[in-house]
């Protein structure tokens, strides 16, 4: 699904990352743990096609090379990615935003786009399914939302567009017990055989809620180590300053 | 780019571009007396109407043109206009819309107005205003069973002498200033509006001004009297056809709410814009002065300035009876190289009076955007209050947003506040919608619009909804 070859990324001559490779499969879940400024935060932007970096290497995605299409043509092939921190957008009513966005992407796949009352039916259900706070969905878009719902409110708009590929880029960052609880049922309802993730994260906690596949070690840049969710355990146990 | 598809670019961004070929009845060119005798006779009018129009015109003459407004622009030579222009069809005034010029309701059909029976569906009474005179009013005979007037004020000075004779030129007088006087002197039409005592009236109404003649001003006059207890909600919309020269538009209307009344009065001003490198466009020089003369009254103005080469125009507020509520909600997006200078002037001079003032400025492109407001509270006012929010909304990194507010306070019981704010766009805001799969311009509009929500929110809904879309409109082509 994701083919990400010899990635390497510089920012105002600085590298960020360096010769970075990865294959996600259909279905898989794939966890990068890495510390502060070892390159997590700049893999999650270049794949949902943030601009201004300079990019060497290739990324396809289902065989389309994702550097020729735009941030908005990426989502409509199902990417998603849930932000570290999600923005706020003064005036613009929460349902209203979920709404414009499920359809352009519904329209852009040529699917039918969905009524009010087909969307609200939808957005309760799912709503419900999180313990999303329902009062929420009419209030502006994330102004005056704590961190906690922040996140749980991207978790629900991972579950309304049902992507191929999610990106969890630090959701578990600052959650509560009962929030971290949210943001793993949401993954793991949506988890099958054709829906891929990439989780990035500092701690092993998120991973005893979603048992990834395969766990990456990231460090300046580079995947130092592979392997299942043990890795995560050891890493948890050595600190990253000892895992080399 | 060949010369057809230029055209057909051109037609895309501004879809009321189209001209109307239509033969005209045109008053000789140029601003003289016989020129105001040739409007005031061929309308058929009074002699005391005649004389309201020489008395402004003396006072003209002696007037100049103000200058003290950000946009500059090249002079006018006010003898190289016309002043009146009207389809030569509507000479011997058509009885029903049935015998209305078949191209002229065409015109209005492809702005999306309906002058004909199926106007009846949308439930709003419109007034049209081609060129210089009113082709069409709407639903007029329900209005009529509750003593509702609305007409073209060229037939209120023929039915309704007294009403017309006894408020006309009382807000904005015939020696007001440049403009003003101006239209006084050689206004040729627009609509009437009066309700009577009590009576809330039972639709939104409507008028629709449409500029289609070359080389013609458009001078028009709107009067509207909410009586004792009354209420009232009215829409103005307007567009022009995309022509190379400036044209000039300089309306005067004028408010006037008596005790316990209310009127809202909602515009949408979409005028030719002119194109992207500035060439062309709508001057919108315009009077808009509300009366709050009886106690308790309230009048409220909700604007959407979208069009226009230049906007020059202070929809105002006097506050003369006691308890009275002025209130002024604002959208002025200007784009490529528009420039808008507006704002607000409340004059408090009633007890307890207050007045409320939100206005949102988005400038985009090479444009200009001026906010300039008066809060004027007189020594009488005592305990009255302002609130005034202004918002600015910056676009890229050429254009200009200004914040002047004016306050003038003589007494000291009263309450005045400001807040302003200026902001841009992130770069973050956007690539959050983008990666909801939005595009750069959905995303701009979907941000913008909540940016405007407050006065949105004031306009009626059939309105709102095509405010919304031109919000949009107006700023494609302003991302990347």
């Amino acid at each position: 699904m994701l083919k990400i070859n010899n990635l390497s990324v510089n920012i105002e001559d600085k590298s960020i990352l360096k010769d970075f490779s990865l294959n996600i499969n259909p279905g898989e879940v794939h966890a990068i743990m890495g510390p502060n400024g070892s390159g997590k935060s700049t893999l999650s932007n270049i794949l949902s096609g943030k601009k201004g970096y300079e990019i060497s290497g290739e990324v396809l995605f289902e065989n389309n090379n994702l550097f020729e299409l735009e941030t908005e043509e990426r989502a409509h092939k199902g990417i998603f990615l849930a932000f570290q921190y999600p923005l706020e957008i003064p005036g613009v009513n929460t349902n209203i935003f979920l709404k414009t966005s499920l359809n352009a992407i519904r329209k852009a796949k040529g699917e039918k786009e969905l009524d009010a009352i087909e969307f609200l039916k939808l957005v309760k259900e799912k709503a419900r399914e999180l313990k999303f706070d329902e009062e929420k969905l009419n209030r502006q878009l994330n102004v005056g939302f704590s961190g906690g719902e922040k996140k749980k409110n991207e978790i629900l708009q991972m579950s309304m567009l049902s992507p191929k590929l999610s990106i969890l880029d630090e959701t578990d960052s600052g959650l509560d017990i009962d929030a971290l609880k949210v943001v793993s049922d949401g993954v793991n309802t949506l988890r099958g055989k054709d829906n891929s993730f990439l989780i990035i994260t500092h701690y092993q906690r998120l991973l005893d809620y979603i048992k990834p596949d395969f766990v990456h070690v990231l460090m300046n840049g580079k995947i130092i180590k592979s392997g299942g969710p043990e890795l995560a355990l050891e890493l948890e146990k050595k600190g990253y300053e000892n895992f080399n | 780019m060949d010369k057809r598809e230029k055209d057909i670019e051109k037609l895309k961004d501004y879809k009321y571009g189209f001209s109307t070929d239509i033969e005209n009845i045109r008053a000789p060119k140029g601003l003289n007396e016989d020129v105001i005798k040739f409007i005031s006779n061929i309308k058929k009018e009074p002699k005391w109407m005649l004389d309201f129009r020489l008395k402004a015109f003396e006072r003209f003459k002696q007037l100049k043109e103000p200058n003290w407004q950000k946009p500059k622009y090249p002079k006018i030579d006010y003898q190289d206009l016309y002043y009146y222009s009207a389809p030569k069809s509507m000479n011997d005034k058509p009885k029903s819309l049935d015998e209305l010029d078949p191209k002229l309701l065409e015109t209005y059909k492809k702005l999306g107005i309906p002058l004909q029976e199926q106007a009846r569906l949308n439930g709003i009474a419109v007034d049209a205003v081609f060129d210089s005179v009113s082709v069409a009013t709407t639903f007029k005979d329900e209005l009529t069973k509750q003593g509702i007037i609305f007409c073209s004020m060229s037939e209120a000075i023929q039915k309704h002498p007294d009403l017309v004779k006894k408020y006309l030129g009382t807000v904005i007088p015939t020696t007001d200033h440049f403009f003003a006087t101006l239209n006084s002197a050689v206004f040729t039409d627009g609509s009437f509006v009066y309700i009577p005592e009590g009576i809330k009236c039972p639709m939104e109404l409507s008028t629709y001004f449409r500029i289609n003649a070359s080389e013609t001003g458009q001078f028009e006059r709107t009067l509207i009297i909410a009586d004792k207890g009354s209420y009232v909600s009215y829409l103005e919309g307007c567009t022009a056809p995309m022509r190379d020269e400036n044209q000039l538009h300089a309306a005067n209307v004028e408010l006037i709410a008596l005790d316990d009344a209310e009127i809202k009065y909602s515009t949408v001003q979409n005028w030719y814009p002119g194109d992207e490198n500035g060439k062309g466009g709508i001057y919108n020089f315009v009077t808009k002065r509300g009366l709050c003369k009886g106690k308790n009254s309230k009048i409220s103005w909700t604007q959407v300035e979208t069009g226009s080469a230049i906007t020059w125009k202070y929809p105002s507020c006097i506050l003369k009876g006691d308890n009275s509520i002025g209130e002024f909600y604002s959208i002025a997006i200007t784009n490529n190289h528009q420039k808008a200078d507006t704002g607000t002037k409340m004059i408090h001079l009633g007890k307890n009076t207050k007045s409320k003032i939100v206005s949102k400025g988005i400038s985009a492109g090479f444009s200009d955007m001026t906010y300039r407001g008066l809060v004027d509270i007189n020594s009488k006012a005592k305990n009255s209050s302002n609130y005034t929010q202004c918002d600015s909304l910056l676009m890229g990194n050429k254009c200009g947003a200004h914040t002047v507010p004016y306050i003038k306070n003589k007494n000291l019981d009263s309450n005045i506040a400001h807040e302003a704010t200026t902001s841009k766009i992130s770069e973050e805001q956007l690539h959050y919608c983008q990666q909801r799969g939005l595009n750069p311009e959905e995303a701009v509009g979907l941000i913008v619009n909540g940016f405007c929500k407050e006065v949105l929110q004031q306009l009626p809904m059939e309105f709102a909804v095509e405010a919304q879309k031109l919000v949009g409109i107006s700023l494609e082509g302003s991302v990347g």
